[in-house]
């Protein structure tokens, strides 16, 4: 669990400082157009960030946080939620304003105080007056202090106020927010930014012009949502650093989650979290899965059960049964021999790992340039393709190839470059051998080209032979000659060189690709129970509820209860037997025609001994049970009491009102 | 013919239950006449489409609608309907039918002519042959019988849309007779029905005997309604009877296209018209007095809780998660849980088992009177120790934030049952508790019931709460959970509004009871009338003076601003601009303190 903590944490900062990137250039921007303020008009920034609302939160804490780092201390985020009204609003700017100054220079107790005061009579103009005495107070208490250069080239640094979800605020508080603020544009530099999800026209319906026009508004574009899942998958599961791998169908439901969904990068982290957890919780070999250097130590502490659960594994058993049958009784008794056997395995696919990324990444830069991607555009799409079963055997791949071997010269020679570049940066050792190889085509294309330029000169003489002989015996024969050779040459050289590379890639993919199920102690290092992480982050609890009702034997295992389709037998809880009986209803339900029913089945139970005589007793339990039942569907929400006729209720799913 | 009649009063639980029964009757027929006259078949198919010429064009779309129907369920004997376990959308999610009012009658002639006609075989047959020789070889054809009709009642569960049709004639035709003798009922249940049911397979009988309880009145019904219907129409039923199974692979493939193309249209329709029909008997009529809520409770007490074993079995298997679930809870998860049942008893397992030692806070959010205020109040009173009151429920949010930030040691479990309670419900509240819950040291596990539950979160809501969810179906009774909801069929502010009028009338003046009484007798006397509209102020005030209790009309006033206050008095404006005057509270209740003031007296 340690090493899962420190997973989290690491992806916590790839999304940071992505994040920080993204921002960095929007950053500029800003400080370049703050400068040229003009008088009546704020500057906006609306920055639109796409419908992953969720993933917003950390965006702006890290915006505000390298705001206040590099170009002004009083940065105020104001939500929605907070501020439904002008005077809220002007509050909430207020406190975060002033606290945030208290924060920069803590040694000012007198200031905390006047701070309280202030918040009973919140107006712009005493947030002037608390600005201006700030503003002086800095420049003639600490010249000396006075932070970074940015600062220095306007005296008096911006109040920045940024609006989260620029949508949900309504639109008569914005509307007064901005006019006032734009009489005091002169006193005090106010700088907004706007959150926005949707689309920037929201600004202009949301604004009337008189108010839209007090605004300087520039756009910035942050980065779409999926480029950030690229990239987290890009340094999450395509490093060979993480021990824990995702399986192909774990990969398949989160991605299918995030697009289908919520387009949310939180969402998947999240999710991603919840396979860690899972793992480490469900699979108790899942203490090797760690960083190689301790998986040696703790395979080395295994105990007899632990060696006994490896024993266990299907992927183990498969490798055992692949020996020489000495061997195979070593393994199945002697625990040391296995640990020794354990350690070479986890070495091998420790190794698997390196080599399979730097191939994928290879085959990607094939496959992502062809025309229609039959392998898919992303990495990720590949990525799963190879996970599921051999690529190699797949359709897709097939045709893939195909296109290959028709690419021509230029992309080539440019693929095959960055194709060396990726081996020669990963750490594998193995790959010598192909980056070799590899620029080894290069240099028989830059020869080729050399070659080329010769035969065109000769195939311009050629030419020139023709339009020599004007006979016209002599031209159809010379044709008919250039046509067969045509014919039988087949392959220029280039052609040749392609296929050549082409089939190396080939032999790459087939040796590094193999999918992971195939190795041995897989199981240690991957998740695959892709039903489990469903159920609980994409859940369907309608469903759940409706094939309790429909279907009891789902869930209580009786034989009396078993039956087939859509029936239920009459034996089913009392629920379930009011929820089939309302099923038949229309919009409204009496209640006496339903007791009826009701009761008439449970008698058919109670079977023909239930005598009218004892029915007076039995009539009771009944319509009790029958209420509580009733009382329950309405909790559920299936039915409502209804005023338009007297004992009826209204029901409320599917034909209801 | 007299017989049946008699009988035909019971028929009332055609209600519900009935079509799949005719259904079988008619299958039952086509299942023998398949086999009989196969080769007559095609001859059927033409005198039908001869017979449909007659008729009006849109009716005999419907009526070939109906047909075809019946034919596919001949068919579905070899029809591949096998689709498991699964569900499918069909079955869960079906839109009621439209209803057709118009043109009943002569559909139900239609319809009902078939199963007159084969329903015959069937009653001659089966119960002698069942009751005889349970092992003849007869019996094994009735066995086969029946398996076929349990495939043709799969068939029909899907195909809820059109069954609506036969279901409504038979209605319709029948409410004409049907009164409230339905007592009778069970104790006609005829014997052949019994024996039927005691026949080859238990399996089967639970099966089928769901609906076969009603199904052989409704069989002599159909007779009858032929023969009163249809008595001057003479046509030969053996034709109809024979026209049911024909037309097949074709018809049925259209049907399953007419079905897709129609659900949208069926939809629209069923929600276009605003007529209800359903029957118009209230539980008044019942002579079955209202139960309150300690006597249901007493009852149900008594009653033995089925499938113990197997939901104890359940309950096990969510027990077994709960180390699972603490190690979530720390992680930043917060759990909850759904399915069918109570999960309180869950969720309290959960808390006497493991957080026993820990800092725990217990909403139950069916309670009618919690508030989200109430949750923070306990949090900031009782956990944090923090006297004191807050002009916000925001404001108390974020005392309780900073509070849990700055001290890292304070740690809380939240369990909430029914977080998607009618008060908790809201917007707001779930705010404010999503954000609670986000705190990293506080522990959230909730349950929700409600089928529409989910949809209170939006995306942000989500991810504050940041649930990982748990399928916990108990099929437990939810005691706690409907003691407070306000149920239809208990019996409702009975003790408790006749107490609070007692008491109120007590400390007023003997005058001022003396009026009151008058009103509630004029209402009692009119509570047979649907449209009383109350007591007309100066009729009021005329009656008033006449018993001595007023002298003028403001003394009236004055007396009636004092009920007022205390609800016991609604006044009206009519259409005319004349003030009515009415007493809030239901005629049983008014009549008990009537009598119980009479005894005081």
């Amino acid at each position: 669990q340690q090493v899962q903590e420190d997973l989290n944490k690491q992806l916590f900062d790839n999304l940071v400082s992505f994040l920080r990137r993204s921002h960095s250039e929007f950053q500029e921007k800003t400080t370049e157009w703050t400068c040229r303020m003009k008088s009546r008009e704020i500057p906006t920034a609306a920055l639109v960030l796409g419908v992953n609302v969720t993933d917003h939160d950390l965006t702006f804490r890290s915006l505000s946080e390298v705001l206040q780092n590099n170009i002004t201390p009083y940065i105020a985020l104001l939500e929605a939620k907070d501020c439904p009204g002008i005077k809220n609003l002007m509050q909430k700017l207020m406190g975060q304003l002033m606290n945030c100054y208290v924060d920069v220079d803590s040694l000012e107790d007198e200031d905390y105080v006047q701070v309280s005061q202030n918040r009973i009579r919140c107006s712009m103009t005493s947030l002037t007056n608390w600005y201006e005495t700030v503003t002086k107070k800095t420049d003639s208490e600490t010249p000396s202090k006075k932070r970074t250069s940015s600062s220095r080239d306007w005296q008096s640094p911006p109040v920045v106020v940024i609006f989260k979800d620029m949508e949900s605020f309504t639109t008569k508080v914005l509307q007064d927010f901005i006019v006032i603020s734009s009489q005091h544009i002169r006193e005090l530099p106010l700088v907004l930014i706007f959150g926005i999800a949707t689309s920037p026209m929201i600004i202009h319906s949301l604004l009337p012009h008189s108010v839209s026009s007090l605004l300087c508004i520039e756009l910035f574009q942050s980065l779409s949502c999926k480029e950030h899942l690229s990239t987290i998958i890009d340094k999450l599961l395509l490093t060979a650093q993480f021990p824990f791998k995702l399986g192909e169908k774990v990969l398949q439901v989160l991605i299918n989650i995030f697009l289908y969904h919520d387009l949310s990068v939180q969402n998947f982290i999240k999710g991603f979290q919840l396979c860690i957890v899972e793992h480490f919780y469900s699979q108790p070999l899942s203490v090797l899965c760690c960083q190689p250097v301790d998986a040696k130590k703790r395979v080395n502490s295994l105990s007899h059960d632990q060696c006994e659960n490896i024993r266990k594994l299907p992927s183990f058993r498969r490798y055992v049964e692949s020996q020489v049958s000495e061997k195979q009784i070593a393994l199945l008794t002697a625990d040391n021999f296995l640990k020794e056997i354990t350690q070479k395995l986890l070495e091998d696919l420790c190794v698997y790992h390196e080599n399979y990324v730097s191939v994928l990444r290879c085959l990607h830069v094939f496959t992502s340039s062809l025309p229609k991607y039959p392998l898919g555009k992303q990495i990720r799409e590949l990525h799963c393709a190879c996970l599921e079963n051999r690529v190699w055997e797949t359709e897709e791949y097939e045709s893939s190839l195909q296109l290959a071997r028709m690419l021509n010269k230029s992309d080539l020679v440019t693929m095959l470059q960055q194709c060396v570049e990726i081996f020669v940066s990963s750490s594998g050792n193995e790959f010598d051998k192909t980056v070799e190889k590899l620029k080894e085509f290069l240099t028989q294309f830059q020869k080729l080209e050399a070659e080329a330029f010769q035969e065109r000169d000769v195939s311009v003489s050629s030419q020139k032979e023709l339009q020599k002989k004007t006979d016209l015996y002599h031209l159809q024969k010379t044709l008919l000659e250039l046509k067969e050779s045509r014919r039988s040459k087949k392959l220029t050289k280039f052609e040749m060189l392609r296929f050549e590379v082409v089939d190396y890639i080939d032999s790459l993919v087939r040796n590094y690709l193999v999918p992971a199920d195939h190795k041995t102690l897989h199981e240690i290092a991957y998740f695959n129970t892709a039903s489990v992480l469903r159920g609980h982050l994409n859940a369907a609890p309608r469903i759940a509820l409706h094939t309790a009702l429909n279907n009891p034997y789902c869930y209580l295992k009786n034989q009396a209860l078993k039956s087939d389709g859509g029936r239920i037998s009459n034996k089913a809880p009392d629920i379930c037997i009011v929820y089939k009986l309302h099923l038949e209803c229309g919009r409204l339900i009496n209640l006496v025609d339903w007791l009826e029913a009701f009761s008439t089945v449970v008698m058919a139970v109670e079977g023909p001994n239930a005598d009218a005589a004892s029915s007076d007793q039995v009539d009771d339990i009944i319509h009790a049970r029958f209420i509580r039942a009733v009382s329950e569907l309405e909790l559920l929400g299936f039915i409502k009491p209804s005023k338009r006729k007297t004992d009826h209720v209204a029901r409320l799913t599917w034909g209801g009102c | 013919m007299s017989q049946p009649e008699g009988k035909g009063s019971g028929a009332l639980e055609v209600k519900f239950v009935p079509d799949e029964e005719v259904l079988k009757h008619i299958a039952d027929g086509a299942g023998i006449k398949v086999r009989k006259d196969k080769t007559q078949l095609t001859v059927s198919v033409k005198r039908f489409v001869k017979k449909l010429e007659n008729i009006s064009d849109d009716e005999a779309q419907e009526i070939l609608e109906e047909k075809n129907y019946v034919a596919a369920l001949g068919i579905c004997a070899q029809d591949p309907v096998g689709n498991g376990s699964s569900v499918s959308g069909g079955e869960v999610y079906s839109f009621q039918t439209p209803k057709r009012s118009s043109k009943m009658a002569e559909l139900a002639a239609e319809l009902a002519q078939t199963p007159g006609q084969s329903v015959a075989p069937d009653h001659s047959e089966c119960p002698e042959k069942t009751a005889k020789t349970p092992q003849s070889s007869s019996n094994f054809l009735w066995a086969e019988i029946v398996w076929k009709c349990n495939l043709i009642l799969l068939f029909a569960w899907q195909r809820a849309v059109l069954r609506r049709y036969m279901f409504l004639l038979l209605m319709h035709v029948f409410s004409l007779q049907l009164q409230s003798k339905k007592k009778e009922y069970v104790a006609t249940t005829p014997y052949r029905l019994r024996k039927r049911l005691a026949a080859p397979d238990p399996y089967l009988e639970s099966e089928s005997e769901y609906s076969a309880s009603c199904s052989e009145e409704e069989d002599e019904e159909d007779q009858k309604e032929v023969s009163t219907v249809l008595s001057g129409r003479k046509t030969p039923a053996k034709t109809k009877a024979l026209s049911t199974p024909p037309p097949r692979n074709t018809l049925a493939k259209k049907i399953k296209e007419d079905k897709m193309s129609n659900l949208v249209e069926e939809y629209f329709e069923a929600h276009s018209s605003s007529k209800v029909l359903t029957s118009d008997r209230t539980l008044q009529k019942l002579r079955k007095r209202r139960l309150n809520q300690q006597t249901l409770h007493d009852i149900l007490k008594k009653a033995p809780l089925a499938y113990a074993a197997e939901i104890k079995e359940l309950n096990q298997q969510h027990e077994s998660l709960f180390s699972k679930w603490m190690l979530q809870l720390h992680l930043g998860f917060n759990i909850v849980l759904y399915g069918l049942g109570s999960k309180r008893d869950l969720l309290e397992k959960f808390r006497t088992s493991v957080l026993q030692d820990s800092v725990h806070l217990v909403v139950n959010g069916y309670f009618p009177s919690i508030t989200v205020r109430s949750i923070l109040n306990s949090i900031t009173e009782e956990v944090l120790d923090h006297i004191g009151t807050f002009r916000s429920p925001l404001d108390q949010l974020e005392f309780i934030i900073k509070r849990f930030k700055e001290d890292s040691s304070l740690e809380l479990y939240v369990l909430i049952h029914n977080l998607d309670s009618q008060m908790l419900r809201g917007e707001r509240s779930q705010q404010i508790l999503a954000q609670l819950s986000s705190l990293p040291s506080i522990y959230l596990i909730a349950s929700i019931d409600h089928i529409n539950a989910p949809l209170m979160w939006d995306q942000a809501k989500l991810s504050l709460y940041n649930w990982l969810w748990y399928e916990t179906t108990t099929f437990s009774p939810y005691v706690e959970e409907t003691s407070y909801e306000n149920s239809l069929l208990v019996q409702q502010s009975g003790s408790l509004a006749l107490s609070s009028l007692t008491h109120v009338l007590r400390s007023l003046t003997l005058n001022a009871r003396g009026i009151f009484r008058l009103l509630a007798q004029y209402q009692l006397e009119n509570k047979d009338n649907p449209s009383y509209p109350g007591l007309s102020f100066q009729d009021f005030y005329q009656q008033c003076r006449e018993a001595f209790l007023v002298n003028s009309d403001l003394t009236l006033r004055a007396q009636l601003t004092e009920f007022r206050d205390h609800k016991l008095l609604r006044t009206k404006r009519g259409a005319d601009g004349v003030e009515y005057l009415l007493i809030p509270v239901d005629d049983s209740t008014l009549t008990d303190f009537l009598e119980k003031e009479d005894e005081d007296v």
